[in-house]
C-alpha cells in the first residue's frame, strides 16, 4: 500500500463536493455517526436521501460569513493506497488556495460540467496546473446524467480540451465521464455508458504510477539539523538530518556542499539511527561525511549535477497571497528548503493572466491572487533547482520580515 | 539497482520526521506536548528516530488536569524515564487555586477548558516558542483546516483567517515575541495509521487500550468511568463491563467502548469493523455543540 495527494479543482456548483463526498461515502470512509451528523443537516431532501456535498462542509466561521476558509484535507483509503485530499475553493478569488493545494499533491482532477463542456474556469485550472507542474491530470466530465450520458457530448469536451492541454504541454491527461450524484463511473462501470471503455476514477487513482515521478538522477540533500550527540560514546559523532528531495545518497559518494561548494564524501547513511546502503527520496534520513568540514541548517548537500544553479540573481514565477501589494524594491525573506535568506525584489516583469497564460507588462499594481514573473536579488547565493526541472528543489516562499506572514508561493526558474 | 518503494507507513513517517526537524532547527525552546495517549506515544517515537543517534532535543511537556487515568499517568513517567527525556509536568489544579478560576460544575464536569490556561502559563514560564501536539485532521472539521504549523497569538489564540499558506514541505516558522506555533507532524495520519503504526514499531501502551473489567456509569449510550470526579446521582445505571478506550482523555469526558481487544492486532480488526468514529464514540466534550473544537481551539486549545 503506498500513498496518492490528489487536490480537486472546481466550484461547489460543478459537483466537487459532491465528488468528494462519493469518494468517501463508496469506500465507506464515513462513519455512521458522521453520516447522522450530515442527515441532521440535509434540508429539502426526501428522506434517506443525503446530500454528499455537506461531507466536505467547512467551519462555523465560515457558514456565518459564506466564505471558504484555505485549503481543507479528507483521507479515504483502499486496499492498495491511501488518499490524501486537498479541497480547495474553485473560485477566481482562490487562485491562492488552488496554488496551495496543488504545491504537494501528485495528481489534479479537474471538473468540467458536461452541460457547459470547458469554460474559463476550466483554463484557469488546467494553467495552474501546469504553472505548478502537476504531473498527472484526470478531467472527469461530471453531471453526465443531464446530458442524457451523451457520448457526442464527452467526445467533443475530451477534443476541445486536449487542443487546450496540447498547447499547455501538459503530458499525462486523462478523460473520464461521470455523474458524481449517481456514482457513474467513479468506483463501478457505469451502466449508462457502456460506451466508455476507459477506467473508473478510483481504478485510475489506485493505479497511476507516481513512484516514477521521482527523480532519482539528481541529488538533493537540504541540511535542517546538524545531530550532535556529544555523549562519552559518540564524542565526535556529527551527522546531517535531512530530507532526501531527489536521488539517493550511499557509502563512498563524492557530495559537495552548496552554496560554498566544498567537496567531500559520504561516509555513512544512516536512517533512523541504523546505518543503511543507500538512502532515496523521499527518505528523510543523515548523512555523515569523511570530512570534518563547517556544514549548518540550509546548506544542500548534492551529488555530481550539471543542471543546479548557484546565483544571487533568481527569476521566479511567483503567486501572491498576501493582501497588502508586491511592491518592486520590497525586501523580504526566501525560503528555498531549510535555506532562508534576505532578498529584495529587484524587478517584476510581467504579470501572467491565469486565464490566458498571457503576459501583460502593462499592470498597476500585483495584488493577492496575481501571478507575476520577477527577478530577486539574494543577499548572498543560494543552492536551487528550475522548478520545471526538478520541481522538488524549485518551489520557495517569501515571507514577510515584519509580519512575519508567507507572502508568495514561487516556482524559481 | 535497490528497489525505491516505500510503504504508505514510511512516507507519512518520512514527512512527520521531516516536519520533526523542521522544529528542532527553527526554534529555539520548542516542546512536546505529551500526554500518555496513543497519538503523543506516536510522536515521541518519531522525536526518537528524527533525532538518533542523539537524544530527543527538547522536553516533553505534560499538562495534567488532575482527572487522568492512573494507568496514563503511570505509563507517562515511564517513557520519560525509558528514553532519557526531560518532563515537565503543569497542574490545571494549581492554575485554578493561582488564578481563582471557577471550575466547570455538572455530572461530568470536564476541565478540558481549562487546560489552555495551565498550557499558556507554562509556554510564557518556559518560554516555549513551539508546541508539538499529536491532533490529527482526520478527528475533527476544525483540524482539518489547521495547518501543519499553526501560529498562535500570545492568547494561544487560532484564527482560520489568519493562516499561512502552507506550499511545498515549506513551512514558516517566523513569529514575533509573545505569539507561539502548534505544530502537528501527524496532521495526515488517520486513525488506523496511528494503529497501524504502533503495531509496526512495536510500541507499548498504556494498558487502558486494551480490555480490562471496569464498573462504568452508561449514560446517553456512553461509557464513562466510575471515578472519584463525576457525581453519581440516583437512578444511575452502574455496571461491570469488559472495555477498552479508543482514545485516552480525561477520566471524566472519555468514554469506554465495550471490547474484548487483548492485542494491537485485536484493536486495529476493531477499528476496521466499528462504524463510529473516534470522537464521536469516545469524547464527551465534542458533543455540547457542533462547533464544540473550533470554539476551544480559537481560545488556546491544542
Amino acid at each position: 500500500m503506498d500513498l496518492l495527494r490528489f487536490i480537486t479543482a472546481g466550484s461547489v456548483d460543478d459537483g466537487k463536493s459532491t465528488l468528494i463526498g462519493r469518494l468517501l461515502y463508496d469506500t465507506d470512509s464515513i462513519k455512521v455517526d458522521q453520516l447522522e451528523t450530515i442527515q441532521k443537516q440535509s434540508k429539502n431532501k426526501s428522506e434517506g436521501e443525503i446530500d454528499l456535498a455537506l461531507f466536505t462542509d467547512g467551519l462555523r466561521a465560515e457558514r456565518e460569513q459564506g466564505i471558504t476558509i484555505d485549503v481543507a484535507y479528507k483521507y479515504f483509503n483502499t486496499e492498495k493506497r491511501k488518499f490524501i485530499i486537498a479541497d480547495a475553493p474553485g473560485h477566481i478569488q482562490y487562485t491562492r488556495n488552488m496554488v496551495t493545494g496543488a504545491s504537494n499533491s501528485d495528481l489534479i482532477i479537474i471538473l468540467v460540467d458536461a452541460r457547459l463542456g470547458v469554460i474559463e474556469q476550466t483554463r484557469r485550472h488546467t494553467i495552474l496546473a501546469s504553472l505548478l507542474q502537476l504531473p498527472h491530470v484526470v478531467v472527469t466530465i461530471n453531471k453526465m446524467d443531464m446530458v442524457d450520458f451523451s457520448q457526442e457530448v464527452y467526445d467533443s469536451i475530451v477534443a476541445e480540451y486536449s487542443k487546450m492541454a496540447e498547447s499547455l504541454k501538459i503530458k499525462d491527461v486523462k478523460f473520464i465521464p461521470i455523474s458524481a450524484l449517481n456514482g457513474d463511473n467513479i468506483v463501478n462501470p457505469s451502466a449508462n455508458m457502456p460506451w466508455f471503455k476507459g477506467e473508473t476514477l478510483l481504478h485510475l487513482l489506485e493505479n497511476v504510477n507516481v513512484a516514477q515521478d521521482i527523480n532519482y538522477d539528481e541529488s538533493r540533500f537540504p541540511v535542517q539539523y546538524v545531530i550532535r550527540p556529544q555523549s562519552d560514546d559518540l564524542h565526535d559523532y556529527r551527522g546531517y538530518a535531512g530530507k532526501v528531495l531527489s536521488g539517493t545518497y550511499k557509502k563512498g559518494d563524492r557530495v559537495t556542499v552548496l552554496p560554498d561548494g566544498i567537496e567531500s564524501v559520504v561516509e555513512a547513511v544512516e536512517v533512523h539511527g541504523l546505518e543503511v546502503e543507500e538512502a532515496f527520496a523521499p527518505q528523510s534520513a543523515v548523512i555523515r561525511l569523511k570530512d570534518d568540514i563547517d556544514i549548518n541548517r540550509g546548506d544542500l548537500i548534492v551529488k555530481q549535477s550539471d543542471i543546479i544553479k548557484i546565483s544571487q540573481d533568481v527569476q521566479a514565477t511567483i503567486c501572491w497571497m498576501d493582501n497588502r501589494p508586491l511592491v518592486k524594491g520590497n525586501k523580504y525573506l526566501l525560503q528555498v528548503q531549510s535555506k532562508r535568506v534576505r532578498c529584495v525584489i529587484k524587478e517584476i516583469n510581467y504579470k501572467i493572466d491565469v486565464n490566458t497564460l498571457e503576459r501583460h507588462e502593462d499592470f498597476d499594481q500585483v495584488g493577492l491572487n496575481d501571478v507575476v514573473n520577477v527577478t530577486i536579488k539574494t543577499a548572498s547565493p543560494i543552492a536551487y533547482d528550475s522548478y520545471n526541472t526538478l520541481r522538488a528543489n524549485g518551489g520557495a516562499i517569501l515571507i514577510d520580515e515584519t509580519a512575519h506572514t508567507t507572502v508568495a508561493g514561487c516556482m524559481l526558474q | 539497482m535497490p528497489q525505491h518503494t516505500l510503504d504508505y507507513l514510511d512516507l507519512l513517517e518520512a514527512e512527520s520526521i521531516h516536519i520533526m526537524r523542521e522544529v528542532a532547527g527553527q526554534f529555539e525552546r520548542p516542546a512536546l506536548l505529551f500526554s500518555g495517549g496513543k497519538d503523543s506515544i506516536t510522536l515521541v517515537q518519531l522525536a526518537l528516530k528524527a533525532f538518533k543517534p542523539g537524544k530527543i532535543p527538547f522536553p516533553l511537556v505534560h499538562i495534567d488536569t488532575g482527572h487522568n487515568f492512573p494507568e496514563a499517568l503511570e505509563y507517562r513517567d515511564k517513557i520519560a524515564e525509558q528514553y532519557g527525556a526531560k518532563l515537565i509536568v503543569r497542574k490545571v489544579e494549581d492554575t485554578i487555586k493561582a488564578r481563582g478560576l471557577k471550575e466547570p460544575s455538572g455530572k461530568f464536569a470536564s476541565r478540558n477548558a481549562l487546560q489552555s490556561y495551565t498550557l499558556l502559563d507554562t509556554i510564557e514560564e518556559f518560554g516555549f516558542d513551539a508546541c508539538i501536539g499529536g491532533a490529527r485532521r482526520d478527528e475533527e472539521k476544525a483540524r482539518a483546516k489547521e495547518r501543519i504549523f499553526s501560529v498562535r497569538d500570545e492568547f494561544g489564540q487560532w484564527d482560520p483567517k489568519k493562516q499561512r499558506p502552507e506550499l511545498w514541505n515549506l513551512y514558516n516558522g517566523k513569529i514575533a515575541l509573545g505569539e507561539n506555533v502548534r505544530v502537528f507532524p501527524i496532521s495526515n495520519w488517520v486513525e488506523l495509521d496511528v494503529w497501524n503504526y504502533i503495531k509496526r514499531e512495536g510500541i507499548e501502551l498504556p494498558s487502558i487500550y486494551f480490555t480490562h473489567e471496569r464498573e462504568v456509569i452508561v449514560h446517553n449510550e456512553h461509557l464513562v468511568a466510575m471515578s472519584d470526579f463525576i457525581r453519581v446521582d440516583e437512578g444511575d445505571v452502574i455496571v461491570k463491563k469488559n472495555v477498552r478506550y479508543r482514545t485516552v482523555g480525561d477520566m471524566t469526558c472519555t468514554a469506554a467502548v465495550e471490547s474484548t481487544a487483548s492485542t494491537i492486532d485485536d484493536i486495529i480488526a476493531e477499528i476496521h469493523l466499528t462504524n463510529i468514529s473516534e470522537r464521536g464514540e469516545t469524547r464527551i466534550d465534542d458533543q455540547v455543540s457542533e462547533a464544540a473544537m473550533e470554539d476551544r481551539k480559537k481560545n488556546g486549545y491544542f
